[in-house]
């Protein structure tokens, strides 16, 4: 084999704590800069540069394409049922007080966990998916 | 002081980086520039205290579109032919949109001025009722989610659109080219 097996080990090392502080960015982002958009981005880093260490097929087996492309539209079902989930409790479109039975605060903190949830399922799979398109086509002869 | 220092700094190091993207033929020392262009613009952001704006800047600008470009220089040939006329016409429309826009410059008020409208109209409104409201520390997340989560949901249609249509683009395109190769 070829000398990079020590890239291949760091990045085996290096995954983990990508999406961990994907995920860390995303639930912490009401108490520091980030968000869903920023958590979602370095998800689809970390999946990227799996591809980019192991090869597009090996990544395509871990993530299908079409799993891929039904999360695209998944994260905007999410953040539109977020919505209609708090218009049936009695609020508006969005509103999220209700979203926890005693106090409003928490349903704000609810309701922003959800909708940048699905923030981070469209943003990290139409990445990742744009990523798959331009990878997979090979260079031409 | 300090600041002006930074900024100083920050700001002609961009000049340079853009220079450098200009004149460089070589495509893969240009996506390397364009990296550090953002990250330059990145901490621009950060001494401007919009630190949400700069994580998104170095995670997009610099992190997924240095790999995408990347993956674009693997399907083509990596240095830029030579032009073929002098670009004298594109520079002078250059330097013409770009005196327009520092001669719009010059009727704006002083940075971060308090008595303007953008400062004045619904921003301190947001800031004194955040956390009441939601007890969030990060305004921009409830500005982001609670108040604004109307424009969010359209944002995140316009990331679900813009995906959708890149990918038809492509995905047409690679099952002709494979129709071709059944040909071949």
């Amino acid at each position: 084999m070829r000398l990079d097996v020590i890239l291949r080990v760091i990045t085996k090392l290096l995954l983990p704590f990508m999406v961990m502080f994907a995920f860390y960015v995303h639930f912490h982002g009401e108490f520091s800069p980030g968000g869903g958009f920023q958590a979602g981005v370095i998800i689809a880093a970390a999946v990227v540069f799996h591809a980019l260490m192991f090869g597009l097929y090996p990544t395509q087996r871990m993530l299908p394409p079409w799993v891929v492309e039904m999360l695209v539209p998944l994260g905007v079902f999410i953040y539109v049922v977020v919505g209609i989930v708090t218009m049936m409790l009695g609020e508006n479109f969005l509103g999220y007080n209700p979203l926890h039975p005693t106090k409003p605060y928490y349903g704000q903190e609810r309701g922003i966990i959800w909708i940048e949830v699905g923030v981070l399922v469209t943003v990290a799979s139409t990445m990742v998916a744009i990523f798959y398109a331009f990878a997979g086509r090979g260079r031409k002869p | 002081m300090a600041e002006t220092l930074i900024n100083t700094i920050l700001l002609t190091l961009l000049a340079l980086t853009t220079i450098g993207v200009v004149r460089t033929r070589n495509l893969f020392s240009v996506v390397i520039l364009a990296g550090i262009y953002s990250f330059l613009i990145a901490s621009v952001m950060m001494v401007l205290d919009a630190v949400d704006v700069a994580m998104t800047e170095a995670s997009v600008g610099a992190g997924i579109s240095t790999v995408l470009l990347l993956s674009v220089l693997y399907l083509t040939k990596t240095h830029e032919s030579v032009p073929i006329r002098t670009p004298l016409l594109p520079l002078f429309v250059a330097f013409g949109v770009g005196a327009m826009l520092i001669y719009g410059t010059v009727d704006l008020p002083p940075f971060g001025s308090a008595e303007q409208p953008i400062n004045q109209h619904v921003g301190p409104d947001y800031l004194e009722r955040s956390i009441p409201d939601t007890k969030v520390p990060n305004v921009v997340t409830t500005v982001l989610a609670s108040y604004r989560g109307f424009d969010t949901l359209g944002e995140t249609a316009v990331v679900f659109t813009a995906g959708i249509g890149v990918l038809m683009l492509l995905r047409r395109r690679k099952k002709k080219q494979d129709d071709e190769g059944g040909e071949d």
